[in-house]
């Protein structure tokens, strides 16, 4: 849209937001009882769903199993109400499988899949409302069903997306920002040793301004971790409570 | 025919009527529970640079040197001298297998059986060899979390309410009637095929939901929660026991008989 300020002279965005501020998230985990964890989380107007099923055998061709280690296999897949228009998504297509490799490859530095060997573990990660952030909120929702599961994980994976406007760098970026076609990058971090499990970006970015854009993405990580920690200590809080001590 | 609606309303927290805190250390992955290095590592927990880090989120379990962190969830893990219930869902195909064993346990049968030992990459190994476990015939099978059942002496319970009961560590629960006289000669690999009365069959469907209410909110089972919540559940209907509002009151009730038995 033509003349829509991303940043306005006093610093504010379009969502009211300033540069660096995150949207609300709200989360929960244990949403689904049939499986063996589930959550679910809204970041602002991003809604997502995720699934874990495992360790278990691993389905269909043995030979893919890993003699010292577990396979992680995500599938990512998109509501047809998520966007703005309804438009039916076929599964296996090049978007999804993308997404669903950018997951386990987050997922596979975090979760230790040495202590499974020759089994599966299974996240299905699903988009309800599509509005800026799809992957960042994708690894956030499943690293809390990961985590409801019990598969044991080296440190939570939070994620954000960042991008650059004006010479400032913004963190969490909604669906208009993204949209207006300046860089854009996805950081998926693990908050305590501060390493990296994904980085990606594909457009045209200064390399002056990387190092900012990169530290505004991993500040904003950092405090989704802030947030979901908290989401998890309350469960297992409260679940602690009603098992007796 | 009558029909039953609700509408939906927030979901209550679980356990805001307990009102007491825990006691526990409760811990999230990544969390340092200790940076003294004398200690042991169990279960949920690694090794990262001199110190003891988290891996599960769930509560810290200390045993003099041992240090594990037991997740609220969990897959099953064997460990010898449980007792699971599970369904036959393949079976090695080679000569003498054949002759011997297709008599009596077939793909699809539901047997219980005992570890005899765990492979190093979490297969576990089971044996029928006691006249106690073999195949399953008629009752009901629910399937809980394996964190649920509690680790007792014995887990084959026959409760005076008039059915039998088998808490398989797995998760898997069995609710069956009681054998009138014990079957020696058979060993447990013929299955009863008689007709089962109403009565038993009610008390059968009955405590079939009495787990499930005790499950929903979360209560650890064992033959006496099991039994308590029964109790509690006779002024209702069999299928009120489902009923959220019902679940809690029978819940609530059993929790406090519970801890005025230990108390």
């Amino acid at each position: 849209m033509a003349g829509l300020e991303l940043l306005s002279d006093q610093g504010y965005r379009v969502d009211g937001r300033r540069a660096r501020e995150l949207r609300k998230i709200q989360a929960r985990m244990g949403v689904f009882a049939q499986a063996d964890g589930s959550a679910y989380i809204e970041q602002g107007n991003t809604k997502a769903l995720a699934v874990v099923y495992g360790p278990h055998e691993i389905r269909g061709s043995r030979s893919r199993a890993l003699p010292d280690r577990a396979l992680v296999n995500c599938q990512y897949s998109s509501a047809t109400f998520s966007t703005g228009e309804r438009k039916r998504r076929p599964h296996g297509d090049r978007k999804s499988c993308e997404m669903g490799l950018q997951l386990r490859q987050a997922f596979e530095a975090a979760v230790l899949t040495q202590l499974h060997p020759r089994s599966q573990i299974d996240i299905y990660v699903q988009v309800l409302q599509a509005d800026g952030g799809i992957y960042a909120a994708c690894v956030n929702v499943a690293t809390l069903a990961v985590l409801d599961a019990g598969i044991p994980m080296r440190d939570f994976v939070c994620a954000s997306s960042a991008g650059f406007v004006d010479g400032t760098a913004l963190a969490d970026l909604s669906h208009v920002e993204e949209a207006a076609g300046g860089p854009q990058l996805a950081l998926a971090l693990l908050p305590a040793s501060g390493q990296i499990a994904l980085l990606e970006m594909d457009a045209r970015l200064h390399g002056d301004h990387l190092e900012q854009v990169l530290e505004a993405a991993a500040q904003a990580a950092r405090d989704v971790h802030a947030v979901l920690d908290r989401v998890v200590r309350q469960h297992v809080r409260e679940a602690s409570v009603l098992l007796g001590d | 025919m009558a029909m039953e609606m609700r509408l939906p309303v927030v979901r209550k927290r679980l356990g805001e009527g307990l009102g007491r805190e825990t006691k526990k250390h409760l811990v999230v992955p990544g969390d340092t529970i200790t940076t003294d290095t004398g200690f042991m590592r169990g279960h949920g927990t690694y090794m990262g640079e001199e110190k003891l880090i988290a891996s599960v989120a769930g509560s810290v379990e200390r045993v003099n040197k041992l240090i594990c962190v037991k997740a609220l969830k969990t897959r099953y893990n064997g460990e010898v001298g449980d007792i699971v219930v599970g369904r036959i869902t393949e079976r090695r195909r080679s000569a003498e297998d054949e002759l011997a064993m297709r008599g009596f346990l077939q793909e699809g049968d539901l047997i219980s059986a005992e570890v005899q030992a765990v492979f190093s990459d979490g297969a576990v190994s089971l044996h029928t060899r006691s006249l106690k476990y073999g195949k399953l015939g008629q009752g009901v099978l629910v399937q809980v979390s394996p964190s649920l059942v509690k680790r007792q002496k014995t887990h084959f319970h026959d409760l005076p309410c008039g059915a039998s009961v088998i808490l398989g560590n797995n998760g898997f629960i069995w609710i069956y009637p009681t054998p009138e006289h014990k079957e020696e000669e058979a060993g447990g690999f013929i299955a009863n095929l008689e007709p089962v009365s109403l009565a038993d069959r009610e008390v059968i469907s009955r405590l079939r939901n009495c787990i499930v209410a005790l499950v929903a909110q979360r209560v650890m089972l064992y033959d006496t929660s099991i039994l308590y919540c029964y109790e509690a559940s006779l002024p209702h209907q069999i299928k009120d026991i489902l009923k959220p509002e019902v679940m809690e009151e029978i819940v609530v009730e059993t929790r406090q008989r519970l801890l005025e038995q230990e108390g």
